[in-house]
């Protein structure tokens, strides 16, 4: 009998079907993949096998058995069985996941105690001793830790902690590395890697990220639309994709273990009379000894230390680092969103000291950095009108111009932002950059929160207007095969100062610093076999 | 955080604040009464005194002084104490002295010192009876939310929501105490005195107020739970099998807790000087019905002393608040 078995799954939200006859089983023991962009329907399916729809209203046709259990007949408290005792889900985003205001020891104890009945102090043990196994330091006193008080990694131990406390046949993890830095990511997939060789529990993987899928499964399943698209073991669908969608999905991944493609011309294209009689690209930004603290005397904390870098005109400089690392910091500074605590920002050999329309940013979240109740158009003129442009057909006539410019329709100009979708409010942000007629634009994050097909039609877009405007881009990424593909120089941050700057395919092939090469190392590959040489690697960096 | 160091400093800084506010309210209340029009000095002697009395009386009272030398003298007697002639003899009024009474030459904080211990036995007794049936009404709603026991406790907190305290106790009041004659008509009998008798003749009082504010607790409560319901750690312990029950009781209340304590700060502070309905219906004499009389009369110093009490209740809740929001929440900094 297999772990899970499930039949021409339907499920619909009134009118919306997420999932669309899909079936697939998952064998004892056997790790599954659920791949696909947001919308497909994969983290429908994960919830559909615990029940999970049960009562929300969602209609869930098929069959659905796991771990012997028939989801679709069991009865509420047969259900409530499967749940974390054979069956047991590690969600996404493990901050919002934990129950903020009790300690994460008494969290795990409370969903041992539901399914064995076990006396308060012998849950309370076997918490501390999930913890320890997940490799949370100092189980017996972090175990009293609320979940403000763990880091995102940890706190994704401590999920998965109390995934393991009944012991399940089968673990179902979706997106559970998505929220994570990359190094914490691979530390999460070698662990689950570890415990699935150890307890030989199934795993059922859902995510949008071809290379975790990759690093971490048997066999893939490629969802689009609510439908199977393809399905098979991970070297043959990753290695030979047979459908076109897959093709189109891997082809739109970002490689960072590959030079940045012919499409995204370089900078040298762009030289110009004056630059061949100096040699040098004349010099847009500089910013020297960038300084920034936060907070005051005891809870001061230095954000940004000491970093200095010089941007060209044409050119791209990617600046990657985790999170934390000062990266948003420092983009905000070039822009003049913030001021330095110390050094300065030189804009055309001058000093300079707040905003300039020469230098515009486009932000992370397209959403929020978009003002729900003003229609698009009117978000991309308001530079223009800061500016003093007070001729409302010219205003109009400019504002098409860029919609078009950028790929949207002119005719855009009065929708509002919810009517539109991700890539194309980020390409809204992208025109509101451009109205300022500006030198330099700093991305912080622009592609992240962006399905990969969406996020290299932006990047390409980015490189188009680089190329035929002359602009100079800072582009701002924790993700480094995106920043290798779309930068000509690339500066790593680590806690607020630069490690490691160069070329990008000098940085990447030949990394110095040996944070750097952690950062490598931990790249999800999309071979599985370099995926397990990687691991091997990590193994014995982590021994150094 | 440094438990002990952090609430020691917190406890600092709140005091200075309290400070601050009350000083701010005692000004405010002597510039509002100040340029309210109106003679004082008539209405304090009464409607027969001549105009040679009347202009006694203004001496007396230092009413032809101008404002800010009333308002240090007023700061003076609260510091230092205070003498004051009252026609044929000296009072001496000790260090927070806030005063005589213009109608009774009373001094002020005797006359709080007599009413206050009738206010906080209302209010503490019905903010019991309110947390314990508000709360208990929002969790049950949440619980069976879209059913029909939800529908029928949304209707029920609506009508306590809309009904005035007086026609809740007048309701109360003939049913209990005259119909069934359950209950004597209530009679304020100190807690020192008699316990029992505390308790038996604040009972309808208590169950007044308390219906009317625990409607508002009740609709809070199911609100913030029914947030909480919807956040993703509800899902996690569902997706573990946790029972429903735990979900409801222990996860999901505890969204409601600090919500609740801000709500109950407020209400408590206010309700210290704003029951003078129930004070008035139950005839309890309190520091609302007090301060309405006093309101009336121009009695300037009782007005102030009664404002600054409450002003003082309502800082001493918030305080308290905060600390109970620490104590529930450990991502919260006292600040």
């Amino acid at each position: 009998m297999s772990l899970v078995e499930v039949t021409g799954l339907t499920v619909e939200f009134g009118s919306l079907r997420a999932v669309d006859g899909l079936s697939f089983r998952l064998e004892r023991g056997a790790a599954l993949a659920l791949v696909g962009e947001s919308g497909s329907g994969k983290s429908t399916v994960a919830s559909a096998l615990l029940g999970l729809h049960r009562g929300t209203g969602a209609r869930v046709g098929g069959a659905i058995e796991v771990a012997g259990v028939d989801v679709q007949e069991a009865s509420d408290e047969e259900l409530r069985r499967l749940r974390g005792a054979k069956a047991a889900m590690v969600f996404q985003d493990p901050l919002s996941s934990l129950d903020p205001y009790y300690a994460i020891g008494d969290q795990i104890a409370e969903v041992y105690r539901a399914h064995t009945r076990a006396p308060r102090r012998a849950a309370r043990a076997r918490a501390v001793e999930v913890l320890d196994r997940v490799g949370i330091p100092d189980a017996v006193r972090r175990s009293r830790s609320r979940p403000h008080e763990f880091s995102g990694g940890m706190r994704q131990r401590a999920l998965i902690a109390m995934a393991l406390a009944c012991g399940p046949d089968l673990l179902i993890a979706d997106e559970p590395t998505t929220a994570l830095d990359v190094t914490v990511q691979a530390q999460i997939l070698d662990l689950l890697h570890t415990l699935r060789e150890e307890t030989g529990m199934g795993l059922l993987l859902v995510t949008h990220d071809v290379g975790v899928a990759a690093e971490s499964v048997d066999e893939v399943l490629v969802m689009r639309h609510g439908r199977a698209v393809e399905q098979g073991p991970v070297g043959t669908v990753l290695g030979s994709p047979a459908q076109p969608y897959t093709r189109e999905l891997l082809g739109a991944v970002p490689r960072v273990d590959a030079p940045r493609a012919v499409a995204q011309a370089s900078a040298e294209e762009l030289v110009t009379g004056e630059e061949s009689v100096t040699g040098e690209a004349e010099v847009v930004l500089e910013a020297a000894g960038l300084r920034r603290e936060f907070g005051r005397r005891k809870r001061a904390f230095t954000a940004v230390d000491d970093v200095s870098l010089t941007i060209h005109r044409g050119e791209t400089l990617g600046i990657v680092g985790e999170s934390g690392s000062g990266k948003t910091t420092l983009g905000r500074m070039l822009v003049g969103l913030l001021e330095p605590t110390a050094g300065e920002v030189r804009y055309d050999g001058h000093a300079r000291v707040g905003v300039r329309p020469a230098v515009q940013m486009v932000f992370q979240d397209p959403v929020s950095s978009l003002n729900p109740r003003r229609s698009v158009g009117e978000s991309i003129a308001d530079p223009l009108r800061a500016r003093g442009e007070k001729d409302e057909e010219r205003i109009r006539g400019r504002v098409r111009e860029l919609l078009e410019r950028v790929g949207l329709d002119a005719a855009h100009y009065d929708r509002y932002p919810h009517e539109f979708s991700g890539g194309q409010r980020q390409r809204v942000g992208i025109a509101r950059a451009l109205a300022a007629d500006p030198r330099l634009i700093v991305c912080d994050e622009p592609v992240s929160a962006l399905d990969v097909t969406t996020q290299a039609q932006v990047v390409a877009l980015l490189g188009e207007l680089r190329r035929e405007l002359g602009l100079a881009l800072v582009f701002v990424a924790h993700d480094l095969a995106v920043v290798r593909q779309v930068s000509d120089r690339v500066a790593v941050m680590r806690s607020g100062r630069i490690v490691e700057e160069g070329p990008a395919d000098e940085v990447y092939d030949n990394p110095q610093d040996p944070y750097t090469k952690q950062l490598l190392a931990a790249v999800p590959a999309l071979d599985p076999r370099i995926a397990a040489q990687r691991r091997a690697a990590r193994r014995e960096l982590a021994v150094v | 955080m440094s438990g002990l160091a952090g609430l020691t400093g917190f406890a600092l800084r709140r005091t200075v604040g309290a400070l601050v506010t009350l000083l701010a309210i005692s000004v405010i209340v002597y510039v509002v009464f100040y340029v309210t029009p109106g003679n004082v000095a008539q209405i304090t002697c009464g409607p027969r005194c001549s105009p040679a009395q009347v202009q006694q009386v203004a001496e007396q009272l230092h009413l032809n002084d101008p404002l800010y030398t009333r308002y240090l003298n007023f700061l003076q007697g609260l510091v230092a104490g205070q003498d004051y002639s009252t026609g044929t003899s000296v009072q001496h009024c000790s260090a927070p002295c806030l005063g005589l009474s213009y109608q009774s030459d009373q001094q002020v904080t005797a006359l709080i010192l007599a009413k206050l211990p009738v206010s906080l036995s209302l209010v503490f007794g019905a903010m019991v009876l309110w947390l314990i049936l508000g709360v208990g009404t929002g969790v049950l709603s949440a619980w069976r939310r879209g059913r029909l026991t939800e529908r029928l406790l949304t209707g029920v907190t609506l009508v306590g929501v809309a009904t005035p305290v007086f026609v809740i106790g007048l309701v109360l009041m003939i049913v209990v105490c005259g119909q069934l004659q359950l209950l004597p008509f209530p009679q304020y009998v100190a807690l020192t005195d008699d316990p029992e008798q505390w308790a038996w003749n604040l009972l309808l009082p208590w169950l007044s107020l308390a219906l009317i504010e625990a409607a508002a607790f009740a609709r809070l409560t199911r609100a913030a739970m029914l947030e909480t319901l919807a956040e993703d750690h509800i899902r996690t312990f569902r997706a573990y099998g946790v029972g429903e029950r735990s979900v409801i009781g222990r996860h999901a209340l505890r969204g409601a807790v600090a919500p609740v304590i801000a709500l109950n700060a407020n209400n408590f502070g206010g309700a210290v000087g704003g029951a003078v309905l129930t004070e008035t219906l139950f005839g309890l004499p309190g520091i609302g019905q007090e301060l309405v009389h006093a309101v009336n009369v121009v009695d300037l110093p009782v007005v102030v002393g009664m404002v600054l009490v409450i002003g003082f209740f309502v800082v001493l809740a918030n305080a308290v608040a905060d600390v109970l929001y620490a104590v529930a929440d450990r991502r919260v900094v006292l600040a």
